[in-house]
């Protein structure tokens, strides 16, 4: 049992890498990307192919799927999606489901529809037991990894002036324009560094969830759950959603595999109702 | 006298929205006609008559009420698979199951609808979505009834009223599927002017107001949802009986995403966007198709992109211009 | 003299801040009667309670002797509450015609019915006419709403209001923003009323409520400092102290 929430965790340590940067973007911009986890699939197959084709090491391929998902994000920020910044919550769900089934049909055309598969190195493969507790090796490496970013997150985010002018910024993008805070450029950066971390996840995760074309239609509704029920004002929402999304979801598929997911939308839906503002939100007048 | 008059005027000012234009009586005469014009194309005509009422449902709850949602796909599917049961389990009669396959999204819809009354358009979002995931699910894991992953199989319809066989090239299917499409267009043609119809309207353009002006706004809401959801299951139930299978494939998310691109297309809040849209959608579906078939996807996620990022006006000019043309020739035959 | 409508000790409180302090207010039946205060004073949390925007904090709420406290927004309108906002709030996409129309439609309970056609009914035409005549919006009742000058707007605020028939009116700064040469059509539009309506005016504009009002109540800091004729405010020195003192246009 606890072994199941042991990778429960990591599951949502990974989840929560994955979602953070969809929920700084939905906070700061107010705009929904649902094509989140596109970004995710890119460094995912950017980490696979490094290490397959070029015979990088796998420490090394993780770096590269961060670097590669923040550059393509930077890109396509400036491109196309900055003018949807203005319009409609369905516009946006619609421009950005679109950017989904281009980037589901793009991979499945220029990679093939099979599942990819991370050659992990030896020192990370297999499990161990720690008081009769079985602990995978990669998934120990999972939660560190994560952990630290999580913390590192916190820190930046709380305790650095780029944290403390992104917190104004989301607070209210206008009063903080009007302070001077170059909103733009600062959401510029964050998409970027969502992108990054949603591609570093995409790696890390390929162990956890696998890895093929359909990627960011099957998980597009976890890292909403993440953001809608973390709230968007935090980085501690959306870690502690993820948490509980992860170990809920590996719990449910150990007990009762036969309904699936279906617990987990059942929870959203209710959590939905329920708190309509985040798990975590405060409070607003 | 003036005072008569002028209610006259008013009376007539009410009527003039409901009054059929020539382009509109144009547009049923072809969709009939087409019948007789394209009897190799019946099948793919029986596609675009479930898919435009499947998208006049969602035109009633967002373009009328306002309401968005990414789940329509629910109704559809619930609707498709109760028919289907129906014809399995109880009778192969199309218009019963047709009413069964209504009766059980409608209830549904109303069961839910509680679930959109609140919350912003993003909440709305995620809660249609989640609900049709949730019935994905359902239908994925209650094997024994659903026929799970392999669909549903042994769906075997009787004649249409003890008459009308379907046939392979889909005669029988796209008259039975058009006819119910034509009767529940004036249906709904008739409730979108009716007071109720525009109270909706009225939640839609601003809600605090509607309440200031004594429309009780969940109530509305939540028929309308109803109502919506009733459409998407009798598509649904069309969808099951005209191909005699039923596959979880009802309830895909691809099945509210392609909706939602059949309005943008069409335009949503006039009735005829989703008429409108499931032609051109089907007819570009079709058309690529003869060259990738594979990646009809990539197409349809570039063609959202292009639509929001703003080529929804321009096709718009264009479907007006066309429209204004039709009406034209009709006005002039009439003459 | 009874009450067309009535606060007992109402209050709202927001965290710290107490908006509505202990109200006990009296709005007669057929009054002419204007609440006055400076920005802040809590107007428009006030009105808000009164049409059910806001939930009070404690106290409680009596339309024609009958309480309403916790009633919602539209069915305080079918009891004849209705009111109007200081930021309008119209049906954009609609006509004037419509709008009125529909609050027609929902006085006469036809609302919820989805397949009535709306000029089949006789009852809903007629009186959607005499409102639009009444408000002088007969030549432009087909036009939409959002393509219509302010001061019209505005007029159609007080109309929608109207076409509900309440007994009791709130009038939310009609005149707010409405430019010079609209205003005086809209001052007749207040003025001729009827009188079996009880009309609360919620108002900045001195000039307007000099001229219309009967009564004034005055509140200030959610109190209510001070209520009477308007000779009698005009000369109170705690008024003018905290409230006309201020506005030198008087």
């Amino acid at each position: 049992m606890l072994t199941i929430l042991f990778d429960g965790i990591a599951y949502g340590m990974v989840l929560f890498v994955l979602g953070c940067g969809l929920s700084v973007t939905m906070g700061l911009m107010n705009f929904v990307n649902l094509a989140h986890g596109a970004f995710a699939m890119l460094g995912g197959y950017v980490a696979v192919q490094a290490m397959q084709r070029l015979g990088v090491p796998f420490l090394a391929s993780l770096p590269l799927a961060f670097l590669a998902a923040a550059l393509v994000g930077v890109v396509l920020e400036r491109l196309i999606y900055r003018p949807m910044y203005g319009k409609s919550h369905l516009d946006q769900v619609m421009f950005s489901i679109g950017l989904v089934f281009m980037a589901v049909a793009g991979t499945d055309w220029l990679m093939g529809s099979t599942q990819q598969f991370m050659h992990l190195p030896p020192w990370l493969q297999g499990r161990f037991e720690v008081a009769g507790i079985g602990i995978g090796r990669y998934r120990l490496f999972v939660i560190a990894i994560c952990g630290l970013l999580a913390v590192s997150l916190q820190w930046g985010f709380t305790r650095t002036r780029f944290g403390s002018r992104l917190r104004a910024a989301v607070d209210d993008a206008r009063v903080a324009r009007g302070l001077g805070i170059p909103v733009n450029r600062l959401f510029a950066l964050t998409f970027a560094l969502g992108c990054g971390l949603a591609g570093l996840g995409g790696a890390l995760g390929i162990e956890l969830m696998g890895l093929d074309p359909s990627f960011p239609l099957k998980f597009m509704i976890y890292f909403l759950i993440v953001v809608t029920v973390g709230g968007t004002s935090s980085i501690t929402g959306p870690f502690f959603a993820a948490m509980l999304l992860g170990v809920a979801d590996v719990i449910g598929k150990y007990l009762v595999p036969e309904i699936g997911a279906f617990i987990i939308y059942a929870l959203m839906v209710v959590l939905l109702i329920t708190r309509p503002h985040g798990l975590f939100a405060r409070v607003r007048a | 006298m003036r005072a008569e008059t002028f209610e006259s005027r008013v009376r007539q000012a009410l009527h003039a929205g409901r009054r059929w234009h020539p382009a509109e009586i144009a547009f049923w005469c072809l969709a009939f006609a087409a019948f007789l014009l394209f009897p190799s194309q019946l099948l793919l005509l029986n596609e675009i008559a479930i898919l435009a009422l499947f998208a006049l449902s969602l035109d009633l709850i967002l373009g009328y009420a306002g309401i968005v949602s990414l789940g329509h796909a629910a109704f559809l599917g619930t609707g498709a698979y109760a028919a289907g049961l129906f014809a399995k389990h109880v009778g192969g009669d199309p218009l019963a199951g047709l009413a069964a396959g209504m009766a059980a999204a409608g209830l549904l819809g109303l069961v839910t609808s509680p679930l959109v009354l609140r919350g912003t358009d993003l909440t709305r979002l995620m809660i249609t979505l989640g609900v049709a995931l949730i019935l994905y699910e359902l239908a994925n894991s209650l094997g024994w009834l659903t026929g799970g992953a392999d669909g549903l199989q042994g769906v075997v319809m009787g004649p249409v009223l003890g008459l009308f066989d379907f046939d392979i090239f889909g005669r029988t299917a796209y008259l039975y599927s058009l006819c119910v499409l034509f009767t529940l267009f004036l249906v709904a043609r008739r409730v979108v002017h009716s007071p109720f119809g525009l109270s909706l309207r009225a939640i839609r353009d601003n809600p605090l107001r509607a309440s200031a002006s004594g429309v009780p706004n969940a109530r509305r809401l939540a028929a309308a949802y109803t109502i919506a959801a009733t459409y998407a299951g009798a598509a649904g139930a069309l969808l099951a009986q005209t191909t005699q299978f039923v596959s979880l494939d009802v309830l895909d998310f691809h099945r509210s995403a392609d909706l939602m691109l059949v309005l943008i297309i069409g335009g949503a809040g006039y009735l005829y966007g989703g008429l409108i849209g499931a032609i051109a959608f089907k007819l570009l579906q079709d058309a690529i198709a003869t060259f990738t078939p594979q990646y009809w996807m990539f197409w349809i996620g570039l063609f959202l992109v292009l639509f929001v990022l703003g080529g929804r006006e321009i096709i718009h000019g264009g479907v007006k211009a066309v429209a204004g043309r039709l009406a034209g020739i009709g006005r002039g035959a009439a003459r | 003299m009874s009450a067309a409508l009535r606060t007992f000790d109402l209050v709202k409180s927001f965290g710290g801040i107490t908006a509505t302090d202990h109200v006990d207010f009296t709005l007669a039946k057929g009054a002419r009667h204007a609440l006055i205060g400076p920005n802040g004073a809590g107007k428009t949390t006030f009105v808000n309670q009164l049409t059910g925007v806001l939930k009070p904090s404690s106290g409680r709420i009596e339309l024609m002797g009958e309480e309403i406290t916790t009633l919602p927004r539209a069915a305080r309108v079918k009891r004849g509450l209705a009111r109007t906002f200081q930021i309008n709030q119209l049906f954009a996409t609609m006509t004037p015609l419509e709008m009125i129309a529909l609050v027609t439609a929902e006085r006469l309970g036809r609302g919820s019915h989805p397949f009535r056609a709306l000029d089949r009914d006789a009852e809903l035409v007629d009186q959607t006419a005499e409102i639009l005549n009444r408000f002088r919006l007969d030549d432009i009742m087909d036009r939409r709403i959002a393509t219509l000058p302010y001061g019209k707007q505005r007029q159609i605020e007080i109309a929608a209001a109207f076409a509900a028939r309440p007994s009791v009116l709130l009038l939310d700064e009609p005149a707010a923003g409405v430019p010079e040469a609209e205003r005086r059509e809209l001052m007749r539009t207040v003025a001729e009323l009827p009188d079996d309506v009880s009309v609360l005016l919620i108002e900045h504009d001195m000039d307007l409520v000099f001229r219309f009002a009967t009564r004034i109540t005055v509140l200030v800091n959610g109190r209510v400092l001070a209520e009477g004729t308007p000779e009698e405010m005009a000369r109170d020195p705690a008024v003018r102290a905290a409230y006309l003192g201020e506005d030198a246009h008087v």
